[in-house]
């Protein structure tokens, strides 16, 4: 039943938030769904921890297309936690920004629209229905990319519009040949599961076709090289909680779609689906750690970050043994709780400078101590510095791919990483502590509002702290509850 | 059914699928806004019809149902959410700057058309002889010249008929071979189209109010290599 009311709830709160109320109204109703479906979605994979089968209570009529197993009950956790910080964040993000009270409430009605959209991919279980709802994320986040309304906030929500779109016609293309080669196959349930069923005795040329189309038009949508180019425009012109959902959950929850796709593959004799996902994945890192190296505005370059991290955890998925799909799940774990953190991060530099530009802001940790050390932190934990959640996920992906014979692969991974660390940490560090130089007037206000102002509001400080905590505990030490999940994760995706 | 009536049926089908066609194309060249969109129209209408004939040729009720949802909401809901949403003024006019001329699209057009001939081969050989036909060629057609339409146009309206027109090539196969997928789906799929239309339509409003203009295509400011003359002097 959890995973009806998980449904419901963000629904029930989108419709709640249209009514007039007082001031924090409309953001107190969202952060308490969230935390309400964070605590639903907790229970939920307890359960399917625990091993027993949520799937088996929904089997009546149109409910036996919803269903939570091993492999999806992870995410629906991810999206509940960073939507609950960052509806948290929101509170003083907006306060900041104090837009019109009609276009707050649009903001949060949307939000919350965004969440449910999100949190449905996990939880259906019939691939046309994850294609529409997978549409759906495109269609309520449009608006809250261009929420600014500024030309440049239009531009990167057109651009997001029309390419994750076009991808999408093209995964329905493939989802259609799909369920044809499941009927050629002799029928059964379209669902994940009768997929797996099915996959052994469906056409090869259907299979692939399918695969491939599916790879490729959601692969745009999960930011993969070569159809990123919307990604740093959307990831950067949102407002900042707005673009931790983007690049902490909403690209994960995409990838994850594909990554349902790998049992299938590997049922099927002589598929090739893990030689693909290696292939562009490591192509994804490694356009992305080169760009990472010449952005120049820092929301950018955690964008750029995200477009790295989907391609570890794609080339991850290609690796194969069970022992890379731990590291898969882990990495996408890590990288949710990191990413959101980060863009917390760069919302908290951007509400005290007022500025995208990193040659715009030097000497920041004298401006404000605590953006500070948030970027410092956000970009050792995404670039996986020890001891945070980044380093040993991609430290089991690299000793996996080390014991499966990938040399190549593990080495360009880890050459690709190393790149990325530079890349992010040396924009970090011109901001936090670097000088302005002689010939450069340093901006007047730096000098006239003294040595420590700092304005950032106090749910963005405390959203700053709680995202915090994760990234440092699941780098020190794995509960057993989230060990036992992953590892059943692991099981799913490849065997 | 007798053999004639389904010999009839399936070459009545197969005309449906080439005027589908044939629209695509028009929708790639054609100038006039307005056009494009009654050219979409066309092209609905006749996804529709080639549902209900195949529903026809195989028995299937479930058919018609999408037959009707096709024609109820792209011919009479579409044009009526964008008159709702977007400005009144996108559909009197002419689009000039196309990125490519009209001939050379036409023949680019031509060559992806042959080209979804190739690619529909391996795939038709697979399916059962019941699902064979031209849509799946056609309906690859569409996905492509779909897209095509997006790289070239520039205009808010024509950029999302080449969504829709994505979306339809995708359906038309659809219907051809996996035509037993559950009636809510389709629904869901159709009313999804819908939604794409509103939220396209807000936005070229927002658009052409903060920017002036409906040419999406031409807002490129957001790019990695060209920085801003005065960022370039703060930097070194």
């Amino acid at each position: 039943m959890s995973v009806i009311v998980i449904l419901l709830l963000p629904l029930l709160a989108a419709a709640l938030v249209c009514f007039p109320g007082k001031r924090h109204w409309a953001a107190g109703v969202t952060v308490v769904s969230c935390l309400t479906i964070l605590v639903l979605a907790a229970r939920v994979a307890w359960l399917v921890s625990a091993g027993d089968s949520v799937t088996t209570v929904l089997q009546a009529g149109m409910l036996k297309w919803i269903a939570v197993d091993g492999l999806s009950a992870l995410i629906p956790l991810l999206i509940a936690l960073v939507g609950s910080t960052a509806a948290i964040f929101s509170v003083g993000y907006m306060a900041h920004k104090n837009p019109e009270p009609r276009k707050l409430l649009l903001y949060y009605a949307n939000y919350n629209l965004f969440i449910f959209s999100m949190l449905a991919i996990p939880v259906m279980a019939e691939p046309t229905l994850v294609w529409i709802v997978v549409e759906l994320t495109t269609l309520c986040s449009a608006l809250l990319v261009s929420f600014e309304n500024t030309p440049e906030a239009l531009e990167a929500a057109w651009k997001y519009v029309v390419l994750s779109l076009m991808g999408a016609a093209m995964a329905l293309f493939g989802f259609l040949v799909l369920f044809a080669a499941m009927q050629a196959a002799g029928g059964g349930i379209y669902t994940w599961k009768g997929l797996v069923a099915a996959a052994p005795s469906m056409p090869p040329v259907l299979l692939q076709t399918a695969f491939l189309m599916i790879l490729i038009g959601l692969g745009t949508k999960a930011g993969l090289v070569p159809m990123h180019t919307w990604l740093p425009d959307a990831h950067s012109q949102a407002p900042s909680p707005v673009c931790a959902l983007l690049s902490g959950v909403e690209t994960t929850a995409i990838l994850y779609v594909i990554l349902r796709l790998f049992p299938v593959m590997k049922a099927a004799p002589n598929s090739h689906a893990e030689t693909w996902a290696l292939v562009l994945g490591l192509i994804s890192v490694g356009t992305a750690a080169f760009l990472l190296l010449q952005v120049r505005d820092y929301k950018r370059m955690f964008a750029f970050s995200t477009v790295e991290h989907m391609g570890i955890i794609l080339a991850a998925a290609g690796l194969g043994a069970s022992a890379a799909g731990y590291g898969t799940m882990q990495q996408i774990v890590s990288h949710s709780i990191t990413k959101s953190f980060c863009f917390f991060a760069a919302g908290a530099a951007l509400l005290t400078v007022g500025t995208r530009e990193i040659a715009a802001v030097r000497g920041l940790i004298r401006k404000s101590p605590v953006a500070s050390a948030a970027l410092i932190f956000g970009g050792l934990g995404i670039t996986g510095s020890p001891p945070l959640a980044v380093f040993l996920s991609e430290f089991s992906i690299l000793k996996a791919g080390l014991n499966q014979r990938h040399y190549l692969a593990t080495g360009l991974l880890a050459v690709f990483i190393v790149i990325a660390f530079f890349g992010v940490m040396l924009h970090i560090n011109r901001m936090v502590f670097g000088a302005w130089d002689q010939e450069d007037a340093a901006p007047t206000n730096e000098h006239s509002s003294g040595a420590k102002e700092d304005k950032l509001p106090f749910s963005c400080r405390l959203a700053l702290l709680l995202a915090a905590v994760p990234v440092l505990l699941l780098g020190i030490y794995i509960p057993k509850p989230l060990q036992d999940l992953l590892t059943l994760a692991a099981n799913a995706l490849t065997k | 059914m007798s053999e004639t009536t389904n010999q009839l049926l399936d070459n009545l089908n197969a005309l449906a699928a080439g005027l589908i066609l044939l629209t695509a194309f028009g929708i790639v060249a054609m100038r006039q806004i307005r056009g494009c969109l009654n050219l979409f129209i066309v092209q609905s209408l006749l996804l529709a019809a080639s549902a209900a004939l195949l529903g026809l040729r195989h028995q299937s009720e479930h058919l018609y149902g999408v037959a009707l949802v096709n024609v109820l909401s792209k011919p009479v809901i579409v044009p009526w959410l964008l008159r709702k949403t977007s400005p009144a003024e996108i559909y009197t006019r002419r689009e000039i700057d196309q990125v490519l001329n009209i001939p050379t699209s036409l023949l680019i057009a031509l060559a992806l058309a042959i080209l979804s001939y190739f690619l529909a081969m391996p795939l038709l050989n697979s399916v059962g002889p019941d699902f064979r036909g031209p849509n799946v060629p056609v309906g690859i057609a569409g996905l492509l010249l779909g897209a095509f339409t997006l790289t070239v146009r520039r205009e808010a309206v024509p950029l999302l008929i080449g969504l829709l027109v994505m979306e339809n090539g995708a359906f038309l196969t659809g219907i051809s071979i996996s035509r037993n997928l559950p009636l809510l789906v389709e629904l869901a799929i159709a009313t999804d189209g819908l939604i794409i239309v509103f939220i396209m339509g807000v936005l070229t409003r927002a658009v052409q109010k903060h920017t002036g203009t409906t040419a999406v295509g031409t807002l490129a400011s957001l790019k990695e290599a060209a920085p801003e003359p005065t960022t370039n002097e703060a930097t070194r």
